[in-house]
């Protein structure tokens, strides 16, 4: 008994770490898998009703608007990450005096929630008392700045305070990358005369393939997931022109009594969330056997 | 001749000096103005929380305030002192550390000795059991959103701290697993063997071996823990109310249910309060984190 106790031991202590996520993980998105395939209206319901509730998600126009919406910020919050986080990684690997304390200005947005982050550029994106005053009293006097009240462009604040929060985030994880470079590599080009653009540009940023692939994963998955930045900055208005799937599954749920719905939009969201995770977890296994 | 030549090479050596020259100051002019970009909502959201309302509408933002005015900070964090509909953070403030504590504590612990078995204690299928484990890091929380309300709801303690904790502690478990795993995984197996033929057994090993060594990966997930933990929106909002809601909520409603006028400075007290704790902790210990965090741990 004691031996065949002290030979299992290690599997008896992670056994409730494998039973609590199978459990609250897996059992649970497969409850919600199943309960978006009901009617079910403020409470669960089991029996079975089809499809019904994808086809009245797709024919949502909310869910519509959600989704381009999603799409938008996505490629956006992407791109201006990336491109910050590898410039400012690049110049700050140039030798820079004070370099350290650069870097914590540039990383503190992260420490920060998103709740904080939305009240304080509601505030700077403010459309009378914020930006716009700012630019009329140093002498911009027809300067307006109304993006947050904004159809059109409310959309794109989310996207500015997002990129704000992040940007410190994907240059920390380029600069670790730089630093792993040997620097002997550059010596060398350099010596074969390329410049510093030659070199960057040619050999430095195809080298940091895995550094962008983890930026895009962990970009991506905060994109698909935002919700606490919306609901700081515009609750999804001006009307619902700033809605995202998330914000709508949350609305679905507990507002509007529509657990089926909701319970459907919550899927999609975990497939697109899947689509871009197992391909990642299988490259990185893969390259975690191979060395 | 030789003379003009080295006149020349001199000439040569100073444009390019003033060409360098140039490239570094257009270097930290860039730099800067990033830095400017960073600082300005911390910037603007002080100043705000030290004006009166009166300077807020006559001013804008990065004009300084006459003197430091202290009120929002006092409202923001104790109230106006009348009864029904007076939200101030205090109570909210205590919630969360009462719940960011144990949560992180707990989930570190369970974390690190999950990461202790899948990495020295090898068995069939271990991968398997990490990448399930890891798949949990990644999922998003809308999934399983509705079965949690009501699975607290069952268990009696929807709407209460204790609940919240449960819910992190769970939650946690794959990022803990996670950092601890990648870590151990570094660490030389003959270390674990000597101990094992001296005749240590499973948990001798963790607590006299691994515990000591592990500060570096015990730091790393402290912050993320208490990062994540303390700036939740999602949880705290969706299974909690009221008196038992978490700071970022609390803010969230303080910001939103404005009475009559706006106070853009008791807001601005009001977050960055709310901000505080894991400002703190990151310019504190970011160092270490940043480190921790980009030295494998996330790129596994």
């Amino acid at each position: 008994m004691f031996k065949w106790l002290e030979k299992n031991l290690p599997k008896i202590v992670i056994a409730p770490s494998i039973g609590l996520i199978s459990w609250f993980v897996y059992g649970f998105i497969l409850w919600t898998f199943y309960i978006s395939f009901t009617n079910s209206k403020i409470l669960p319901r089991y029996e079975l009703w089809g499809v019904g509730q994808y086809v009245k998600l797709w024919g949502s126009r909310k869910w519509l608007i959600a989704v381009d919406n999603l799409l938008i910020f996505t490629v956006l919050f992407l791109v201006i990450c990336i491109v910050i986080g590898v410039l400012l990684a690049i110049l700050l690997d140039q030798k820079i005096r004070a370099e350290g304390f650069i870097r914590t200005i540039y990383l503190y947005p992260m420490a920060l929630s998103f709740i904080v982050t939305g009240t304080a550029w509601k505030w700077i994106l403010n459309p009378t008392l914020g930006i716009q005053k700012l630019f009329i009293d140093l002498g911009f006097e027809n300067f307006t700045f109304d993006w947050l009240v904004n159809r059109e462009m409310a959309i794109y604040t989310i996207v500015i305070a997002g990129v704000w929060q992040s940007s410190g985030f994907i240059m920390a994880l380029f600069l670790a990358g730089l630093r792993s470079i040997d620097d002997e590599i550059i010596k060398a080009a350099k010596i074969d005369g390329a410049n510093l653009f030659v070199v960057y540009g040619k050999i430095i940023i195809p080298m940091m393939r895995p550094v962008f692939f983890t930026s895009f994963v962990i970009l991506v998955h905060i994109s698909i997931k935002s919700y606490d930045l919306i609901v700081a900055l515009t609750q999804g208005g001006p009307g619902i022109s700033t809605t995202m799937p998330a914000l709508f599954m949350t609305q679905a749920a507990f507002h509007k009594s529509q657990v089926g719905l909701s319970a459907a939009s919550a899927m999609m969201m975990f497939m697109a969330v899947a689509a871009v995770i197992i391909p990642y977890l299988y490259s990185e296994l893969r390259r975690e056997n191979v060395s | 001749m030789s003379a003009s030549n080295s006149l020349n090479y001199k000439k040569l050596e100073d444009k390019s000096r003033i060409k360098n020259l140039f490239l570094r100051y257009f270097l930290y002019i860039i730099l800067g103005l990033f830095a400017f970009y960073f600082i300005f909502p911390l910037y603007v959201m002080l100043v705000t929380s030290f004006k009166t309302m009166e300077e807020i509408r006559q001013g804008n933002l990065l004009t300084l305030p006459s003197q430091l005015n202290i009120d929002s900070w006092l409202v923001a964090w104790g109230g106006r002192g009348y009864g029904a509909g007076d939200t101030y953070l205090r109570p909210f403030f205590w919630n969360s550390t009462k719940m960011v504590v144990p949560a992180t504590i707990f989930s570190t612990f369970i974390g690190a000795m999950t990461g202790y078995v899948l990495t020295k204690w090898r068995f069939k299928g271990d991968n398997w059991v990490f990448l399930f484990l890891l798949f949990g890091c990644f999922i998003p929380y809308q999934a399983i959103l509705l079965p949690m309300a009501r699975t607290l709801g069952v268990l009696g303690i929807s709407n209460s701290i204790f609940g919240l904790i449960v819910v992190h502690s769970i939650y946690g478990i794959p990022f803990t697993t996670l950092f601890f795993r990648n870590y151990y995984v570094s660490i030389p197996n003959e270390l674990i063997k000597a101990a094992r033929i001296d005749g240590a057994g499973f948990f001798k090993i963790f607590f006299k071996i691994l515990l000591p060594i592990s500060a570096p990966i015990i730091v790393v997930t402290v912050i993320w823990q208490f990062t994540q933990i303390w700036n939740d929106f999602l949880f705290g909002a969706t299974f909690s109310f009221g008196e038992a809601a978490p700071i970022q909520v609390a803010l969230n409603n303080m910001v939103l249910s404005s009475t009559s006028v706006k106070e853009y400075n008791v807001d601005m007290a009001s977050a960055i309060i709310a901000g505080f704790p894991t400002l703190i902790v990151y310019v504190l210990a970011g160092k270490y984190f940043i480190r921790g965090l980009t030295s494998g741990a996330v790129k596994g």
